[in-house]
């Protein structure tokens, strides 16, 4: 017995949808069995809160008297460059921008104390940030530089634009060598001393929809706090990859672009980090409503974390060279444990993404649903899905010669 | 018996001096350096777990509070700064004496100031810096 959308929305309306976490879902299906659940359960919410580097925002700042331009000119937040390649003043920020004095890694590993990923938290916390520009001058525009504070307030429009957020599943890292290693899955100490993992696995958007049957281009979801929309598949959006006969990935697969008012968001989902060795970045929590539609969907959103599987990848050989070798695969349930095995001896895990607020926005987005506050979406047009053939290609480009570095 | 973890911060006139050796040698009391750094500015820091009988104890910090060194009790030195924290738990498998742990239902971090060494590992890693270090502030 299929359901429709326009249907569920009516349910949500009259107050009378049975809406519950994956977590949930995954004990109903347990005691009741998929045709059951599937009657019975309306709305999945999901859940996934963790460091997503490519993420950013862009904003109007609103015309100065005189008028500046500063397309083409340089912009910094906080000491952050800003991206001003649009028109007079509208500007990008990215999450992993640095200031022109951060030393880097140039003292081993550096720290990476503030950068864009910060400047987005304290716009969202309403803090004042000094906007800092230079740039030419033209007719229409004759202003020459900027020196100001503003907040969120001051902007016109201030939007949450991630190109790649939410992946669908991802690498457990690991290291091979004799040293310490400062990765963006965290420190990884020799000798497989600790292996590190980002997933809320069960509870992960993309993982209880494994074929994007409901998630797609417009679906409603939670972003940082407020309502955005899926914009678009993400960036390196691989569905082509080899799965599970429960058609659930075996490492990183699809992606999404997000996008949301970040005037909605609040500082306890929009967090900026300082990784180690590695740089800066942003936090994301993000929540997907999976409308149950049928029992092929019930299915899906009843998986566990004993059926995902990660693959686990030396961090030291094969991710920087860019070999395909996977160690071995473990499940989420093994990962959460707080260590597994790896040849034959027990390796302490450490989670980069937050369980307990991937947990929380799942509840938050089914409270809302039940209380009649945010209703569910049909695509616009779906995101590509195994079907497309879509593959992410590596770099093709047609290399000058020159020696090839490492660090 | 006691045991006690303390830090102790040195004036520069001692930090090339043996003062250590003499919680043993004059007291009997048991030591192992936790950390140990000496500061830009010259002063030393040390972060020492003691254990002895109650009365040697006290006169073993006597004897420290007496040559110009200040003492303070080690809970005081790492902080959780628990709003800033997301509970991610990335920090609990690095902190060597579990004084960072999970809960395994909740999965949320706590943090038992009791067993901490001050190492500065969570210090260094926290991507959210919810853990402060204060004794090199």
């Amino acid at each position: 017995m299929a359901k429709t959308i326009e249907e569920i929305n009516e349910k949500i309306r009259q107050g009378k949808a049975v809406v519950v976490t994956a977590e949930e879902m995954i004990d109903i299906v347990n005691e009741k069995g998929i045709e059951k659940a599937a009657k019975e359960v309306d709305v999945v919410t999901t859940g996934t809160f963790g460091i997503m580097c490519s993420s950013g925002i862009y904003f109007n700042i609103g015309h100065t008297k005189p008028r500046i331009k500063l397309g083409g000119g340089k912009v910094y937040l906080n000491g952050v460059p800003a991206y001003a390649g649009y028109a007079a003043v509208d500007l990008f920020l990215g999450a992993a921008a640095l200031p022109d004095d951060d030393p880097r890694n140039k003292y081993y590993p550096g720290d990476f104390p503030y950068g864009g990923g910060h400047v987005i938290e304290d716009l969202v916390a309403g803090k004042e940030i000094r906007i800092t520009a230079q740039t030419y001058g033209t007719d229409c525009y004759p202003r020459k530089f900027l020196d100001a504070y503003i907040t969120i307030h001051d902007l016109n429009e201030a939007v949450l634009f991630n190109v790649r957020n939410a992946y669908q599943n991802y690498n457990v890292a690991v290291n091979s060598s004799n040293r310490v290693l400062y990765t963006y899955l965290g420190m990884l100490r020799p000798k497989f001393g600790n292996a590190n993992y980002s997933s809320a696995g069960q509870l992960s958007p993309l993982l209880n929809d494994p074929y994007y049957k409901t998630i797609g281009i417009g679906t409603r979801i939670f972003l940082g706090g407020g309502i955005g929309y899926i914009a678009w598949h993400g960036t390196q959006h691989n569905p082509n990859v080899e799965r599970t006969e429960r058609g659930i990935p075996k490492g990183g697969a699809g992606t999404l672009a997000v996008i949301g008012d970040l005037k909605q968001m609040t500082p306890e989902w929009i967090k900026g980090v300082s990784v180690k060795g590695y740089g800066v970045s942003l936090a994301v929590g993000i929540g997907v409503p999976i409308p149950v539609l049928n029992e092929e969907i019930a299915f899906y959103t009843s998986v566990s974390d004993e059926e995902i599987l990660a693959p686990v990848v030396d961090y030291a050989t094969a991710y920087p060279n860019r070999e395909p070798d996977v160690i071995t695969y473990v499940s989420y349930k093994e990962l959460k444990s707080g260590e597994i095995e790896l040849f034959g001896k027990k390796v302490p895990t450490s989670p980069l993404s937050s369980y307990p607020k991937a947990r929380r926005i799942a509840e938050i987005l089914r409270n809302w649903i039940k209380e009649g506050k945010f209703l569910l979406t049909s695509p616009s047009a779906p995101i590509p899905g195994v079907e497309s053939g879509v593959r992410f290609k590596p770099f093709s480009g047609r290399e000058l010669l020159g020696e090839v570095t490492s660090k | 018996m006691r045991t006690e973890r303390i830090v102790l911060h040195f004036p520069k006139e001692l930090v090339d001096k043996p003062v250590i050796v003499n919680l043993v040698k004059k007291y009997g009391l048991d030591f192992n350096i936790l950390k140990a750094t000496i500061t830009p500015d010259a002063e030393g820091v040390m972060v020492l777990e003691i254990t002895g009988e109650d009365e040697n104890f006290t006169k073993g910090i006597e004897y420290l509070i007496n040559l110009g060194i200040t003492i303070q009790p080690l809970s005081q030195d790492v902080i959780w700064v628990e709003e800033k924290c997301v509970h991610c738990g990335y920090c609990v498998s690095y902190c060597p004496t579990k004084a960072l742990s999970r809960d395994e239902k909740t999965y949320l971090i706590s943090f038992d100031s009791q067993k901490c060494t001050a190492c500065g590992v969570c210090v260094e890693i926290c991507p959210y810096n919810a853990m402060e270090m204060k004794i090199f502030v």
